[in-house]
């Protein structure tokens, strides 16, 4: 990575430089000023910066130098699935006919986007084991909202107002029990047990008439399948309520199980984990939802339908929860996902899981002897050490974290799951190569060793990146959130 | 099987399960019951090569009537617009795209950065103190203005104009139902927020009352009368803007707006068939720590060099869980990075340029259409979009115009009971004159 500071790009700024060529004005111009109010003229400038074409690229290829991707180097992000992002996918998405579409376009116009909608709908029901699917949410955590007011509406529908709760176990992502919140509800939370699995005798104790929903991740956060599964959807089930699927970890079980085939009601997916959609910095994503077919009502409108060889827009759901975003949905990164999984068809997409978990499972077992692994048995596509003996040698999870990017690695996700001392959470994906994961884990192995010999280079880690551990502190506590012209 | 994404070789595999001690990568399954167990394989498509899934998708993207090969007059919140070549150039650096959200700061100090630099940009236009890295899309951005508005007076009802974009209109009811919260409408008159008709619904129990800028038909709200309505009872005043309007117009800031939401697709993100674009959130600094999403914060490191980090994340769902007031999780950054390069392209002077651009070309068509005989319902000042009357239902007009390759504008009956056969019509810094008089012509001659 480069180590020079990276001016901003206002102070590179020179007055009078520019970077655009805008169309030729060939209808005769009025002053503003006549066509505007008065008070409505802008005034003040706006400071954007004044650069040329190429001092533009120049900042923007130094930026990206001081950023790691997964095309930079190995990514074990547990709970992200960081894959390759295929470069077919990329050029796909820019075709004139899917990147230059405009929304409201007469349907006649846009029946090949709509067929791909639809083909990919289809996909993802036979995929997931559900009735319907809407492409309509724009990342995981909007389709788990989405999913959450379709169950509200569903128990309202029935007259069934008392279910205020959604029950959520310990190790749930951050955007369950925040989900609940803003689709009204209260969350409740479950505990795991000495496996890390949800434990059934507190969910019989939580679960009951004010039960709405159960929120489960399965394989659950820690990468273990939740074995219970069918016990776990009777218990809520016999109450009344619904069974949530959180699909951030599909890429455990394609072609294994299908959240369908377990009980749940509801689904949703991150088209940018399991499908490819490249991760972008933080988006954008994608998030569909499937549902049961009890469900199907109260789907976000319009919903896609087919009618002979044609394709449209069906508007017409009286007890729809309505829209949830603009449009259709982030209909660029669908055409991402359905492009990938055409690529894998159904022998590769089974392909996908099984190296997946046999990548999981085979660095969990070579870390074993040198970090605690608080559950030992076959974990599915990611998997948690504990940095518990570590931290007695003064060496928190933190430190082992920057350490690993001495070595040119992203490190794993840390601290989470919550009820995972110390956690360090690594998901290699299916698409990294054996000599990847071993130099990975010969990395892993050496921190352990200095952690005992020299914890100091582990503790002042990272030595090698472009800039230290930042003080987040400060940050906080006098934000600079925008830059100032002096 | 062999594929070109999967590394993993039959040795290899060997290897792997001799360590782990199984013999078989089927037993690493054992933990799934039998009984949800998925036997055999998905009934889906065959995989196809790379040549022959490329020839089938792109006879696929043939199908559309695309804005590349087509005129199109077509706006209603999303815009064909220049896009600087430069902007995919960025974009497809994959240190950018191949990322994810930057939790390890000291290998994410490019990301960083460029969002930095989009906060600031985006304060710049708007006229507001602190901007977010970004929000899904102008409609979900919109919702989150009402419910921090709720969140923040503790009180729940929202009035909402008629002239805001209907689609973001829907979100945000969607939104406020989650949250148990009223959403009225407050009538247009000829087009624009009817200021009586706020006067006489608007009280002390208003959250917030929004109102967007340019409205949905083009025209440009009276803010400055808005925001001493609003104000007098401490509801919040919530502004929808078109941030490339903002080149040309006065800031919502500037008329004391506490929180402006919108999109930034008109900067160098393609349409896309409605997304992903990208959502914008500016607020007063008084709203700094209520903002939702994520926020990128200047710091140093422990040798004093400047560094960029996320920061106030006690806001955020990861740290708050159920108390969080959203749920929002990831941003749209990689948008954020497109429209960022593109207001460096245009820069200070590109931006305003820009604007007038599309000023001057919609009034252009604009005066042509009324020499043509058409009727202009909402007449008065607007940016880049105007309404007018035709004798006839517009899909059926749109209909023939796309046989001409023409995108007609869009159908108002759809949303507007009151507005059948009425066209909103965009004419953006794109169409030629040359275009626009084709445009008009064709019209003329459905019309007469």
């Amino acid at each position: 990575m480069h180590k020079e500071d990276q001016p901003l790009i206002f102070e590179l700024s020179t007055e009078g430089r520019i970077g655009y060529s805008l169309p030729e004005m060939d209808i005769p111009e009025i002053a503003l000023s006549e066509l505007l109010p008065e008070g409505y003229l802008r005034e003040e400038e706006p400071e954007l910066p004044e650069v040329s074409e190429l001092d533009i690229m120049r900042h923007y290829t130094a930026l990206s130098k001081r950023n790691h991707g997964v095309d930079s180097g190995f990514y074990p992000l547990g709970s992200c699935t960081m894959k390759y992002n295929p470069k077919i996918n990329e050029n796909v998405a820019r075709f004139n006919g899917f990147a230059h579409l405009h929304p409201l376009q007469d349907e006649s116009s846009v029946q090949g986007a709509l067929e791909l909608m639809y083909d990919l709908q289809e996909h993802l029901i036979e995929i997931t084991g559900m009735d319907e699917v809407t492409l309509q949410p724009a990342a995981g955590a909007h389709g788990e909202w989405t999913g959450l007011m379709m169950i509200r509406a569903y128990h309202e529908a029935n007259g069934d107002t008392k279910r205020t709760k959604v029950v959520v176990p310990d190790s749930a992502h951050g955007t369950n029990p925040a989900s609940a919140t803003v689709a009204g509800f209260e969350t409740i939370t479950v505990k795991s047990d000495e496996n890390g699995l949800v434990d059934l005798e507190d969910l019989r104790r939580v679960v009951g008439e004010d039960t709405a929903a159960l929120m489960l991740t399965n394989p659950n956060t820690l990468g273990l399948f939740e074995e219970n599964i069918l016990e776990m959807a009777e218990i809520v089930h016999g109450a009344g309520g619904k069974l949530y699927y959180d699909g951030a970890n599909l890429n455990a079980v394609l072609s294994k199980a299908r959240p369908g085939d377990m009980g749940f009601d509801v689904v949703h997916l991150n088209l940018h984990k399991t499908f490819t959609g490249p991760h972008g910095g933080g988006g954008p994503g994608s998030g569909p939802v499937g549902v049961k077919a009890d469900l199907i009502p109260f789907l976000p409108k319009p919903v896609l339908v087919k009618k002979g060889d044609q394709y449209e827009f069906d508007y017409d759901r009286p007890q729809s929860i309505g829209r949830v975003k603009p449009y259709y949905g982030n209909f660029g990164i669908n055409v991402r996902a359905y492009t990938y999984i055409r690529t894998m068809g159904p022998d590769g997409l089974k392909a996908v899981t099984e190296n997946a978990v046999l990548n999981a499972n085979y660095m969990m077992r070579r870390l074993a002897p040198f970090y605690d692994l608080p559950f030992d048995r076959h974990c599915k596509h990611e998997f948690v050490l504990s940095g518990k003996r570590q931290k007695k040698l003064g060496v928190r999870t933190l430190d082992i974290a920057k350490r690993l990017l001495d070595f040119g690695y992203h490190p794993p996700t840390i601290y989470f799951p919550l009820n995972v001392e110390e956690c360090i959470m690594i998901e290699p994906t299916e698409t990294e190569s054996k000599e990847t994961l071993d130099a990975f884990v010969d990395a892993m192995i050496q921190i352990a060793k200095e952690a005992e010999e020299n914890p100091e280079i582990v503790q002042e880690a990272p030595h090698t990146t472009v800039i230290g551990r930042l003080d987040e502190t400060m940050a906080a506590r006098k934000p600079v959130l925008r830059y100032q012209k002096q | 099987m062999k594929h070109r994404y999967l590394p993993m070789t039959e040795s290899d595999q060997k290897a792997m399960l001799e360590k782990i001690g199984v013999s078989s990568v089927e037993e690493l399954f054992s933990d799934i019951p039998e009984s949800v167990r998925f036997k055999g394989e998905y009934k889906i498509k065959p995989a196809k090569s790379e040549t022959a899934l490329l020839k089938e998708l792109t006879k696929m993207a043939q199908k559309n009537a695309d804005l590349r090969t087509n005129t199109s007059f077509l706006g209603a919140g999303v815009y064909d617009h220049y896009m600087p070549i430069i902007v995919d150039h960025v974009l497809s650096r994959s240190e950018f795209y191949t990322a994810y959200t930057p939790y390890q700061p000291e290998i994410s100090q490019g990301e960083l950065q460029a969002i930095f630099e989009f906060q600031t940009m985006i304060c710049e236009l708007t006229g507001m103190d602190v901007a977010n890295s970004s929000m899904y899309d102008g409609g979900t951005a919109l919702a989150e203005a009402a419910m921090l508005s709720a969140g923040s007076t503790r009180r729940k009802k929202i009035l909402i104009s008629s002239a805001v974009h209907p689609e973001s209109k829907e979100v945000v009811k969607t939104y406020a139902k989650g949250q148990y919260i009223e959403v009225i409408e407050i009538p247009h008159k000829d087009g624009i927020t009817d200021l009586e008709a706020l006067n006489g619904m608007i009280g002390d129990d208003i959250a917030a009352v929004i109102v967007q800028y340019p409205n949905f038909f083009g025209r440009v709200e009276p803010l400055k009368e808005l925001e001493e309505i609003i104000h007098a009872h401490k509801s919040m005043f919530v502004v929808s803007s078109n941030p490339l309007a903002l080149g040309a117009l006065t800031p919502p800031g500037k008329f004391g707006a506490d929180i402006v939401a919108g999109d930034a697709q008109v900067f160098g993100i393609p349409t896309a068939f409605g997304g992903p674009h990208c959502g914008y959130f500016a607020v007063t600094s008084k709203l700094m720590r209520k903002v939702p999403g994520r926020l990128v914060g200047q710091t140093v490191d422990d040798q004093g060099r400047r560094g960029f980090v996320l920061t106030l994340q006690a806001r955020e769902q990861h740290i708050r869980r159920d108390k969080a007031t959203s749920n929002i999780c990831s941003n749209q950054a990689l948008n954020a990075l497109a429209a960022s390069v593109a207001m460096t392209a245009l820069g200070k002077k590109g931006v305003k340029d820009m604007a007038a651009a599309n000023m001057q070309k919609a009034h252009y068509a604009k005066q042509q259409f009324k020499a043509a005989g058409f009727e202009v319902p909402f007449e008065g000042p607007s940016f880049n979009e105007f309404v007018i009357k035709l004798n006839q239902p517009v899909k059926e007009v749109n209909q023939k115009l796309l046989e001409k390759d023409i995108i007609g504008g869009y159908d108002l009956g759809r949303d507007y009971a009151d507005l059948k056969s009425h066209m909103l019509v965009a004419v953006t810094e794109l169409r030629t004159k040359e275009e626009i008089d084709a445009f008009v012509k064709e019209m003329g001659d459905y019309h007469a």
